[in-house]
């Protein structure tokens, strides 16, 4: 067996006996999630229009849960050969309380089999991702490979129902979208719904856009693409003159002998003298891009030589905020481990 | 050297102050101050815009900040909207009600104290219309139902008519589109709070305070805000009737309030920056002492 | 015409639009529909991708290429993650409106779609985050050498961010009093100050040089200079 494997081997049954006994032999094993179950019946209900409204408004139909007081005291009153619907609603149960109510005879709360699984996936795959440090395996590849499916369906799922559907469809034809999809699409005074053909326009780009899916359709495409590369280019050019050029000159330009109460702040006065020299010395550093030779070529270099020292200090700044960012991410993932899956660590107090 | 050793250092810098739960004392700073600040100047019943720019990619830093700024704001009574220009975003902006706004605020109602407008497509594209109409991008909130319908939005015609706008951001689109089309454009009639990762809270101190009135920088400023909002809201009557509860069914449990850890997170995960960050520190020493022992030595030669 | 006249004019119009919906208020409106139109279009970019990723693992697959069983693992999630969010499998009844399963709620952890986000896409993407922890610490010990004073001033900065922000500034200048003379030397006041100033100046001054650069490419796109786009075929 050449080395690696027997790296590998070894830690698979050094983490295969871990695991066992973190499962079996510790009072209240690992990866659990309890939940509890309950009915709710919903009916559909006629509520009649608010004392004062104008003659002729009808009722409305609304559905609410079975107990709800509008039912009880009448101003709600049941559609009559209406089914009523019983929805289960499932919560989750912190394992600790999960186990005394088991204890007590409480059917309703029991061991979710589908959320135990649910969260030794999500170990693999952690695992998974994080076996790419000993080297590129099937293993990763596998993972990484699901993450690139599910995330392109996750986004195309939410572009399709959380924009496309209410902001394209349900303009265009409301009354099906309100038959099939959303139910509470608000209706005109009259009860029709009217559709709005403007929205024509971007539903023939979107399909303009699609045309580059197919082989010789493609050029179409240039057209939406014409569109949002327009849109963007005029969006940025006024956002950026006015919030990143604009605005930042308005911010430099502070006092710099910062009074409080007639009273000299001598650290503010400094810092902004500071910031002040800065922005102006990386701008000559960027912008006078001149042979640093005879006299104001060596002051402009001066100067430029003073920005880059400011511009050494950002990036410094900015590695050192970066590797905080990623380290916390780390811990995060750690703290799933050893959590949520191992239970090793109990920080909220609830296993 | 293989670089696997630097793997495994980091792992173990990071790995064990999780497992001895080390948690150094935090004390909060002038940005996060300012956050906190704002939030606690705003009266009663205030209208918030909270924007979840970010997914579960950088919830390790950024979680920490929303389920503080989501406990503020419902302590101090202001009424929330919830949205995300991250896919993702709405998911955690659930996430986040279901972890604090219902167990810790049991008062809070759907539709007349918060509100769910959910996620659209479209980036910098949805600021730049929600701050003039909002029902032109958010025709309905993320069940379906008619925004003219939703108690809290009743005569909001754009965000122009929220008081304050809390944005969790992790990249683009985010805090800087925030302050470009919204703050920059209309600077009398929004306040912008910001919570950011540390990869690009950089690029975003220029806008403090002209566009931004409080920064939480990545976990330090998630720590910082934390402290500060348990001080003073780390043990509300909710709370402690919530935990009274779960001693009574379970019989278990310290018998005084505690903050709930769920507020602690970002706190919580100072101790393994604290060990990592001296890790990062010592290899960049060690790997300078080698080149230059090396160099000197090659240069003797 | 069609291919290269036509969307120079559209580019034209729609950046021309929202740049007077900027400045003239009575064209406000102009420019909210223009956006409007383009967010729509972001959502059809996304069924762009999908399609698009659908296509290429097919052929990958179909001519038996090199990795073609991750592209049909790749492929299978899709489909599966897809049917599932599109079709609302097992969506948790809307409370308003419990018969009409189509206003269900797809997102929910009790639904197959949530589930997929909960279990699968949520731990790989953070994780996949979290990785990039251990190669900031290998380039660290190997590249970063303080080879003269501009490397100096970036290292050193480095160390001040990194110490200065966890406990280990209290431990390490902890002892030096907060209103004295000497405050600013305590590593946490050193990291705040740094950020707050010098670091502020210099990216505030590259953010003014990348906003004059955005706008004069955004200005030749809008006027026809800048053709790239339209080489499609």
């Amino acid at each position: 067996m050449s080395r690696p494997r027997l790296v590998w081997f070894a830690l698979f049954i050094l983490g295969g006996i871990g695991l066992a006994y973190n499962a079996f032999v510790r009072p209240h094993g690992m990866a659990q999630v309890f939940v509890e179950r309950s009915e709710k019946t919903y009916i559909e209900a006629e509520i009649a229009p608010p004392i004062g409204a104008p003659k002729g408004e009808k009722p409305t139909t609304k559905w609410l849960a079975s107990g709800d007081p509008a039912l009880a005291d009448g101003t709600a009153v049941a559609v009559p050969d209406q089914a009523r619907v019983v929805v289960t609603k499932t919560d989750n149960v912190a394992p600790r309380i999960a186990r005394e109510r088991i204890a007590n005879g409480e059917a309703a709360v029991s061991l979710s089999i589908i959320d135990s699984i649910g969260l030794w996936i999500a170990a693999f795959f952690t695992l998974a991702i994080f076996s790419f440090l000993w080297r590129d395996n099937p293993v990763y590849k596998f993972a990484e490979s699901i993450l690139v499916g599910v995330s392109a369906a996750y986004w195309m799922t939410l572009g399709f129902w959380a924009t496309l559907v209410p902001n394209l469809f349900a303009k265009l034809a409301p009354e099906t979208v309100k038959a099939w999809s959303m139910p509470s699409l608000p209706v005109d005074a009259d009860g029709s719904l009217t559709p709005f053909f403007l929205a024509l326009v971007p539903l023939i780009l979107g399909l303009m856009l699609l045309m580059r899916l197919s082989p010789k359709g493609g050029w179409i495409s240039v057209w939406p693409l014409a569109f949002i590369i327009g849109t963007t280019a005029g969006l940025k050019f006024v956002a950026f003159i006015e919030g990143d050029l604009m605005a930042q000159a308005s911010n430099t330009i502070t006092p710099l002998v910062a009074l409080q109460d007639g009273q000299l702040q001598l650290g503010d006065s400094f810092g902004n003298v500071v910031l002040l020299v800065g922005v102006l010395s990386v701008l000559t550093y960027f912008f006078f891009s001149i042979e640093y030779k005879g006299r104001l070529g060596t002051m402009v270099g001066k100067v430029s030589r003073v920005g880059i020292w400011y511009l050494m200090i950002t990036f410094g700044a900015a590695f050192g905020l970066t590797v905080m960012g990623r380290i916390t991410l780390l811990s995060q993932r750690l703290e799933f481990l050893f959590g949520d899956w191992l239970w090793i660590i109990d920080p909220a107090n609830v296993r | 050297m293989d670089r696997r050793w630097i793997f495994l250092a980091m792992m173990l810098a990071v790995g064990t102050p999780i497992l001895v739960q080390l948690r150094p004392t935090e004390t909060a700073g002038p940005l996060s101050k300012a956050t906190f600040d704002a939030i606690e100047a705003m009266p009663e019943g205030s209208r918030v815009l909270l924007a979840f720019d970010y997914d579960p990619a950088s919830e390790g830093e950024l979680q920490p900040m929303a389920n503080a700024f989501v406990h503020h704001c419902a302590s101090k009574g202001h009424r929330l909207a919830f949205l995300a220009l991250w896919p993702l975003g709405a998911q955690k902006a659930t996430e986040t009600v279901d972890t604090i706004l219902k167990p810790f605020h049991p008062e809070y109602k759907l539709g007349t104290d918060y509100c769910m407008l959910g996620y659209k497509a479209g980036n910098e594209g949805v600021i730049k219309v929600i701050v003039t109409t909002l029902l032109q991008q958010f025709p309905t909130d993320a069940s379906g139902t008619p925004l003219q319908e939703v108690p809290m939005l009743k005569g909001v015609a754009n965000i122009q008519a929220f008081d304050l706008i809390i944005n969790i951001s992790a990249g683009y689109p985010g805090a800087k589109e925030w302050a470009q089309y919204a703050t920059s454009a209309y600077p009398d009639a929004f306040t912008l709070l910001v919570g950011t990762t540390g990869v690009q809270s950089n690029q975003l101190y220029p806008y403090y305070p002209g566009q931004m009135e409080g920064m939480l920088v990545a976990i330090k400023g998630a720590a910082e805000y934390e402290v500060l909002v348990n001080e003073k809201y780390g043990k509300t009557k909710a709370i402690a009737e919530a935990q009274a509860a779960m001693r009574k069914s379970s019989g278990i449990g310290e018998s005084e309030t505690q903050v709930p850890p769920v507020l602690q997170e970002g706190q919580r995960r100072m101790g393994p920056q604290l060990i990592a960050h001296l890790l990062m520190v010592s290899l960049i020493v060690l790997g300078n002492v080698v080149y230059f022992a090396t160099r000197t030595k090659g240069a003797t030669r | 015409m069609l291919k290269r006249t036509i969307p120079l004019l559209i580019t034209a119009l729609a950046g021309a639009i929202l740049i007077v919906a900027y400045f003239s208020p009575a064209t406000t409106n102009w420019g909210e529909v223009v956006t409007d139109w383009m967010n729509t279009l972001a959502a059809v970019a996304f069924i762009l991708g999908g399609g698009n990723l659908l296509f290429v693992n097919l052929e990958k697959i179909s001519s038996r290429r090199a990795g073609w069983a991750y592209a049909a693992v790749t492929l299978l999630a899709f489909v599966v993650t897809l049917t599932f969010g599109i079709f609302k499998i097992g969506a948790v009844p809307n409370p308003q409106f419990p018969a009409t399963p189509w206003a269900g709620d797809y997102e929910s952890v009790r639904a197959p779609f949530g589930w997929v986000y909960e279990y699968v896409l949520s731990p790989l993407t953070a994780t996949m985050f979290a990785m990039l922890a251990f190669y900031v610490a290998s380039a660290a010990f190997r590249a970063f050498r303080a080879k003269n004073i501009e490397a100096i001033l970036l290292l050193g900065t480095a160390f001040v961010i990194l110490l200065g922000r966890t406990a280990a500034a209290g431990i390490l200048t902890g002892w030096i009093p907060v209103d004295g003379p000497f405050a600013i030397l305590r590593l946490d006041t050193l990291a705040v100050n740094i950020m707050q100033y010098v670091s502020t100046a210099g990216t505030r001054a590259v953010m003014m040089g990348i906003a004059l650069g955005i706008a004069a490419t955004s200005l030749r796109l809008i006027l026809g200079l800048d053709r790239s786009y339209l080489v499609s075929d």
